[in-house]
């Protein structure tokens, strides 16, 4: 058995950085390694960082996004669109709509998709809430911005049910993506830009 | 080992940050699953999508290993079903109830084959047509696996005509007339599964199959190794008998 090269403090931060994304051992070393080796600059401010984090993030009762505030800024700027409302697989879509400044709406994070493989079902995700959430509104478009796979589609057509006939639901449209080549587009996305087209 | 097949995704999970485990319906190797190297990126993720056509070349240093998979696709027919909830419903349903079902390496190409033919109907021009052919794929399904409903003739009198119901305990077919005493604890028998039937199936006929097929796979295929029909099968058995 080898021995451990370093105390158990050093190995357990090792193995918390091990379990981000994007790391694997030998690099959560590295990590690991960069913090300690720069104590004051990095490793401090970083746990301080982490340790306010942590007693401060909020998941906003209304939208399901993060924030440090209970409804959430994107909830009480009163700057954003009422009319739209926008849902989303993960908070990380939030954050993509939000650095594209494409979109001045509401948002609702569902926190995933319906998953047959997984058995996520409806009530695993924020569904019931979109649904509370609409209930008795008119005039509010919902834009279902959701993945082009058959689990973001599934849920997709699955909320589109759930609101009913009266709410007023588009989805993103699938296609050429900007700077794609028609000759390196796989045939699904082809086939989902051909059936997509618009005149000009 | 090395060998090239056709076949059907059905499910695809993530290993890792960039690559897949790849569960697929093969011709001639049944089931299996094996690793796809950047299965996750971006350009590999619409090819891997479930219901896919895909050509498979798998490779490992041993048969028993889970295998390395590399994938050419032949028809999308996730992104055709991606309009139609009915579709996407039926795609996802007949994926994970072949996933459920069908144990891993077992060669049953009747129903690779009757995949395919559902995926074509599905997302062809007839969606219609596509409930009645997932209940005889089911059908199917059961035969092949070894618990085929026996419609040919009534367990009770041996007649071939008015086959009505079925028992719920051996899939055999009960005629009209000999299941009069007990038709409230037998199970009605769709004349489309008879292949006798003119014109569309209604509603009712179909979710008389549904549940027909639906409980003979969760009683003898899925009860005893302690599982229970995808719930995307009954969302989808939901929608088309609506």
């Amino acid at each position: 058995m080898k021995a451990a090269l370093s105390g158990p403090e050093i190995e357990r931060l090792v193995q918390a950085l091990g379990k981000l994304p994007g790391l694997g051992p030998r690099s959560a070393r590295r990590a690991a390694l960069a913090l300690i080796k720069k104590r004051e600059t990095l490793l401090d401010p970083l746990s301080t960082a982490l340790r306010e984090a942590a007693a401060a993030i909020k998941v906003c009762s209304t939208c399901g996004h993060i924030d440090t505030t209970d409804p959430c800024g994107l909830c009480t700027d009163p700057r954003r669109d009422d009319h739209l409302l926008c849902v989303v697989e993960d908070v990380g879509d939030v954050w993509a709509l939000e650095r594209a400044g494409v979109y001045r709406g509401r948002y609702h994070v569902l926190g995933g998709t319906l998953s047959a493989l997984d058995g996520r079902g409806p009530d695993a995700l924020n569904i019931a809430s979109l649904i509370d959430r609409m209930t008795g509104k008119t005039g509010v478009e919902v834009v279902l911005a959701l993945s082009a796979t058959v689990e973001g589609q599934a849920t997709a057509h699955y909320i589109t049910e759930r609101l009913g006939a009266g709410v007023n639901v588009t989805r993103l449209g699938h296609g050429v993506p900007i700077g794609g080549e028609l000759g390196y587009l796989d045939e699904g996305t082809l086939a989902a830009a051909f059936k997509s087209r618009r005149p000009l | 080992m090395d060998w090239q097949d056709d076949g059907y995704v059905l499910s695809v999970g993530r290993f890792g940050d960039h690559d897949a485990i790849l569960d697929v319906l093969t011709k001639g190797h049944g089931r299996h699953l094996g690793l796809v190297k950047g299965g996750m990126s971006k350009t590999r993720r619409a090819d891997l999508q479930p219901g896919n056509q895909v050509r498979v070349d798998w490779k490992a240093r041993l048969s028993e290993q889970l295998g390395r998979y590399e994938i050419e696709p032949v028809r999308a027919y996730a992104s055709l079903a991606l309009d139609s909830g009915l579709a996407l419903a039926g795609l996802t349903a007949a994926a994970s109830v072949a996933s459920a079902c069908l144990p891993e390496r077992e060669l049953h190409p009747a129903v690779c084959e009757g995949f395919g033919v559902l995926m074509e109907a599905l997302t062809g021009a007839q969606p219609s047509i596509a409930p009645v052919i997932f209940v005889k794929w089911e059908a199917g399904l059961l035969q092949d696996l070894g618990f085929g409903l026996d419609l040919t003739k009534c367990a009770v009198t041996g007649s071939f005509d008015n086959l009505a119901f079925v028992s719920p305990r051996t899939g055999r077919a009960v005629c009209h007339e000999a299941a009069a005493p007990y038709a409230s604890r037998l199970m009605a028998l769709p004349p489309f599964l008879l292949g006798n039937q003119a014109g569309s199936p209604t509603p009712a006929d179909l979710a008389a199959g549904l549940r027909l097929t639906g409980h003979f796979l969760a009683q003898s295929v899925l009860e005893p190794h302690g599982k229970t029909l995808p719930q995307a099968r009954d969302y989808y058995a939901d929608l088309v008998t609506r």
